[in-house]
């Protein structure tokens, strides 16, 4: 870390945290992705993961996924809540042997040294019920904070994960938060810089905070989004129908748009539940109607190339 | 010579810290009674779990299974070729010349001796290890890695690393007890703290085991590790001239969560000690699980916690207390701005959100059980000396802190913030009381609500959800009981005995029912709810009265009286009834009952016949006859007045003037008579006893 200059390092600077952790999982092994171009509720939902957990071949990936939780939208005046945020997300699949290890490394290459440090492994059950997923693992803490998920995959989109991933989720600006000592999102130093040069967090995101609250909370066009709804939903189940290569079933050649359809019906549920039109009742069922895509899109997944077929 | 011992170590990923202890247990149980059942009895066995593993030793256990000697019955001399065959392999004998001839009363048959000697200890616990591992009774458990995707994987709590498993007699060298379960070989190695000491440790037997780890900063025992945590954090607190605030709950947690505690103290800024103490510590508690302390003077919070870490630091735990500190600033900003929040909105006017609140499908919505129990806490109210208009309007904002963010955040202050916000909006002293304690008793230890308003709340809603979930069929059964519908009975049964209120409850349950019928029209069992309802009533109460020593008997034979829905009546007739019952007069009143009963049952069934009008008169023959039906009459009319008069002792002290009577007719005059009409006669003349002691209880139902 020494041979960084200071604007790099992670304890002084967001990006700097970001590129460290790229670094070091590439230098794992990793393919180092971009984020995924569509709104997604948490980097869980990158295909990336979704999908390549499901089947047998390895795959070994690392990528930054901005998250949109309408709901968590606080006009941009609670220090900790957001409704736009970055996780950094890792899947190794199989889960390697020495997966705890590699984690604690990776907390220390982002300046995190275990033995000032209490970094605890505490029970947490994970469950997607939109994607039909659940897994076994722990909140990772650090002096009291979580900083990480870590979780095996036991079940994705109703499928048994053969072989189990092991997956990594850093909350950055929590993480960063806690690297620069920073009580307030708002305040991280983006950049790594000073003075005048410096960016913070706020600079960047506390506008977009203030005008996505708005629109979740009062103005979003619910009607239009329950058409949308409707429409991703029947795209996807169209997509699905249509890429099967036969009559059997052996092979399907158009799950991954099938599955973008999927992922937008789930975040404009995620809209519309912000918006409040959804009641309590109705609320499962569209819960199930987007696991339902989930589940069609992976039975698909396990019928294509990357999957495991042929 | 030393018998040998087993030390078993299977180490881990973390096990959830709620998992440990019955982990231990399990272990332990599966272990031992394996050796047991293999004929290898041993002297003691401990189990012990820490966040990444699970320990046993066994002591004393043979080195030998002992040889076992089985008899075989066979076929008799000269049966068939075929029998004979079957035999001579199911017993694994070459031919008959082995076999034994034996006698019986039907001739001779052949016994086969088969012995089977015994197996080493150890290859038997090397055959039982790999079962109980695969077998492991975890609440939850997962594959992983690589060899996930193959069929039988293992399957454990987390990712299992290494077993260690030794045996011998603890002045040798232990032998490695040899077995593989899905790739992980048993071996001597275990590992210490994650971080203070994870390099390899070779261990041998159990003492030598647990030294190991304690000098690779591993507490091995959870009670220890408890007692460090306890005396560390008493310490302290003391120093600070604080006192902890004790927490047994979270003690046992936080030593799951640690192999090396290390206790520390922080602090936060006093200006968070504007809130209500309990929500500073539910904060505290459920989210970083730590302790809060408090002045022991005022015996209020202060501005200080202590934490319990894995880590012995290089800076002596800076960082660490810095860490937390900031977390636990955090959180606090958060409840003290959920607070400010909640004390903006009147409770009244979170109502309407209740509309659209569902509290049982079936039973409509929040907001209409709020209407039912306000109706029904005023219908009460008169009945348990409680102000009609208070007790509405406590039933009314009683369940208003649900919609409050410090109780969507911390559930276990529901109650106790609706008082702390109904008195900050200026309500009587009384409705706000009845906003915290209408919840009470909420379990066996918790107090009963002794203000009439917080009763007649309480009471309101208790029976308004057992008659909802009775009328729509959801009752507990076994040890299932979801809406806790137990505990609800129970809570009415102790604020009426507690409190001593003359409270008929069949006519509870049906203001209940008219309540629930006003919106509500397809409820099943309407007419038969009270009875059933107050059955199940009967059935807690004779629990509660069994715990304090009661017999359960005597609680069913005044229940089957008609009309025993007051229970502080119930109570003390079953009082009356088991003082009587230890005195000579009721031991002998209860025989001659029961013989009176029992020739009225046999002689009833030989005739076909009941026995239940009342006698004549002009057909009693001798003294005793007359004696009997005169004092029955009597003592029928006196311990009716007694009853009349709740007062049952004298009732009791009345139904005494039978005995003799009883006595001397049993003892002087015969039943079954020759002359029909008079042994008809004096069987009614039995029946009227039976009759007689039905103004105090059933006596039927009385054991013994």
């Amino acid at each position: 870390m020494s041979e960084l200059p200071p604007y790099m390092r992670p304890e002084r600077s967001f990006q700097g945290l970001i590129l460290a952790l790229q670094r070091f999982w590439a230098d794992h092994g990793c393919v180092i992705l971009q984020s995924y171009d569509m709104e997604v509720g948490a980097g869980t939902f990158h295909p990336a993961t979704t999908l390549r957990a499901l089947g047998p071949r390895p795959w070994n990936a690392a990528y930054v996924q901005p998250s949109r939780r309408p709901k968590d939208g606080r006009y941009g005046e609670n220090p900790n809540r957001l409704q736009h945020y970055y996780q950094f997300q890792v899947i190794l699949k199989p889960s390697p042997p020495d997966i705890q290890q590699l984690y604690l490394s990776s907390l220390y290459a982002i300046g995190i040294d275990p033995e000032i440090h209490d970094i605890r492994f505490v029970e947490d059950d994970w469950e997607s019920p939109t994607l039909g997923a659940w897994g076994l693992g722990w909140e990772c803490w650090c002096d009291g904070m979580e900083v990480s998920q870590f979780t095996y995959f036991q079940q994705v989109a109703g499928f048994e994960c053969a072989p189990v991933a092991g997956e990594l989720t850093y909350g950055l600006e929590r993480l960063a938060m806690y690297v620069q000592g920073v009580d307030n999102v708002y305040n991280l130093n983006f950049n790594g810089r000073e003075d005048n040069r410096k960016v913070t967090y706020g600079d960047v995101f506390l506008q977009a905070e203030q005008e996505y609250s708005r629109h979740n909370f009062e103005h979003s066009d619910y009607e239009m989004l329950f058409k949308q709804f409707s429409m991703a939903e029947e795209a996807c189940r169209k997509y699905l129908v249509d890429g099967w290569a036969d009559k059997e079933k052996s092979r399907h050649l158009m799950v991954l748009p099938a599955y973008d359809q999927c992922i937008k019906a789930s975040h404009v549920f995620n809209l519309l539940d912000a918006r409040g039109v959804i009641s309590v009742t109705e609320r499962q069922s569209y819960i199930l109607r987007v696991r339902e895509l989930a589940k069609a899109c992976g039975e698909a997944w396990l019928k294509t190339q990357a999957g495991g077929q042929g | 010579m030393l018998m040998p011992d087993l030390l078993f170590e299977l180490f881990s990923e973390e096990i959830p810290a709620r998992m440990q202890a019955r982990a231990a247990e399990d272990l332990k149980k599966m272990v031992t009674d394996r050796l047991v059942d293999a004929g290898l009895v041993y002297e003691g066995a401990r189990a012990f779990a820490t966040p990444r593993r699970l320990a046993l030793t066994v002591q004393g256990i043979p080195a030998r299974q002992p040889d076992l000697k089985e008899e075989k019955k066979g076929p008799r001399v000269g049966a068939p070729e075929n029998a004979i065959a079957g035999f001579l392999k199911s017993a694994g004998l070459k031919s008959l010349d082995e076999a034994r001839v034996e006698k019986d009363k039907k001739g001779d048959f052949y016994v086969a001796l088969i012995e089977k000697p015994g197996r080493d200890a150890i290859d038997v616990i090397a055959d039982m290890l790999p079962v109980i591992v695969r077998t492991f009774p975890w609440p939850k458990s997962m594959r992983w890695g690589e060899r996930s995707e193959r069929p039988g994987a293992l399957s454990w709590v987390r990712p299992l690393h290494a077993m260690v498993a030794t045996f011998g007699p603890e002045t040798e060298e232990p032998t490695l007890v040899h077995f593989a379960v899905d790739g992980i070989e048993s071996g001597f190695v275990t590992y210490g703290h994650r971080f203070l000491a994870p390099d390899p440790i070779s261990v041998r037997h159990f003492d030598d085991y647990v030294a190991k780890l304690e000098k690779a900063k591993v507490v091995l025992d959870a009670e220890r590790r408890r007692e460090i945590i306890r005396t560390d954090a008493k310490n302290l607190a003391f120093a600070q001239g604080y006192e902890l605030v004790e927490d047994e709950g979270l003690l046992a947690e936080v030593a799951g969560l640690v192999e090396w505690p290390v206790v520390l103290v922080g602090s936060f800024d006093e200006a968070f000690l504007q809130i209500p103490g309990e929500v500073i510590q539910a904060t505290i508690r459920n989210n970083q699980k730590c302790f809060v302390l408090r002045d022991p003077q005022t015996a209020k919070l202060v501005n200080k916690f202590v934490l319990v870490s894995n880590m012995e630091a290089k800076d002596g735990g800076r960082a660490i207390v810095a860490g937390n500190e900031r977390v636990i600033r955090a959180r606090l900003s958060d409840a003290k701005f959920f607070y400010a929040t909640d004390l903006k909105t009147r409770l009244e006017d979170r109502l309407h959100k209740f509309k659209d609140i569902v509290f049982h499908e079936k039973l409509g919505t929040q907001a209409a059980r709020i209407e039912r129990i306000e109706q029904l806490a005023s219908e009460l109210a008169p009945l348990v000396g409680a102000d009609v208009d208070k007790a509405k309007r406590a039933a009314r904002l009683a369940k208003a802190d649900l919609l409050t963010e410090v109780v969507g955040e911390f559930p276990e202050v529901q109650g106790l913030m609706g008082r702390y916000y109904a008195q900050a909006q200026g309500e009587d002293e009384a409705v706000a009381h009845a906003c915290e304690d209408h919840y009470k008793p909420k379990g066996p230890d918790d107090l009963v609500p002794s203000d009439s308003v917080s009763i007649a709340v309480a009471l309101a809603d208790k029976i308004d959800t057992l008659v909802g979930f009775w009328s729509i069929d959801e009752k507990p059964t076994g040890s299932k009981d979801p809406y806790a519908l137990r505990r609800a009975a129970l809570g009415v049964i102790r604020i009426v005995l507690d409190n001593n209120l003359r409270l008929p409850l069949v006519a509870a349950f049906r203001r209940a029912i008219d309540g629930l019928l006003s919106t509500h029209s397809a409820l099943i069992n309407v007419d038969r709810l009270p009875a059933e309802l107050l059955a199940f009533f009967a059935d807690r109460l004779k629990v509660q009265l069994r715990e304090q020593g009661a017999r359960h008997d005597l609680v069913d034979a005044v229940f089957s009286l008609e009309g025993q829905d007051d229970l502080v009546l119930v109570v003390r007739r079953v009082a009356a009834l088991g003082k009587f019952l230890d005195t000579d007069d009721g031991r002998n009143l209860l025989a001659g009952f029961k013989r009176a009963a029992n020739i009225l049952r046999i002689e009833e069934k030989k005739d076909s016949a009941s026995y239940d009008s009342a006698p004549d008169e002009a057909l009693y023959q001798l003294a005793e006859e007359k004696a009997l039906a005169r004092a029955m009459t009597e003592v029928k009319a006196e311990a009716g007045r007694a009853v009349a008069d709740e007062d049952y002792e004298s009732a009791m002290r009345t139904m005494a003037k039978l005995r003799p009577h009883v006595d001397a007719f049993f003892d002087k005059v015969t039943v079954n008579a020759e002359d029909r009409a008079l042994r008809a006669n004096r069987l009614k003349l039995l029946n009227e006893i039976r009759a007689a002691t039905r103004a105090v209880a059933d006596f039927s139902r009385i054991e013994g």
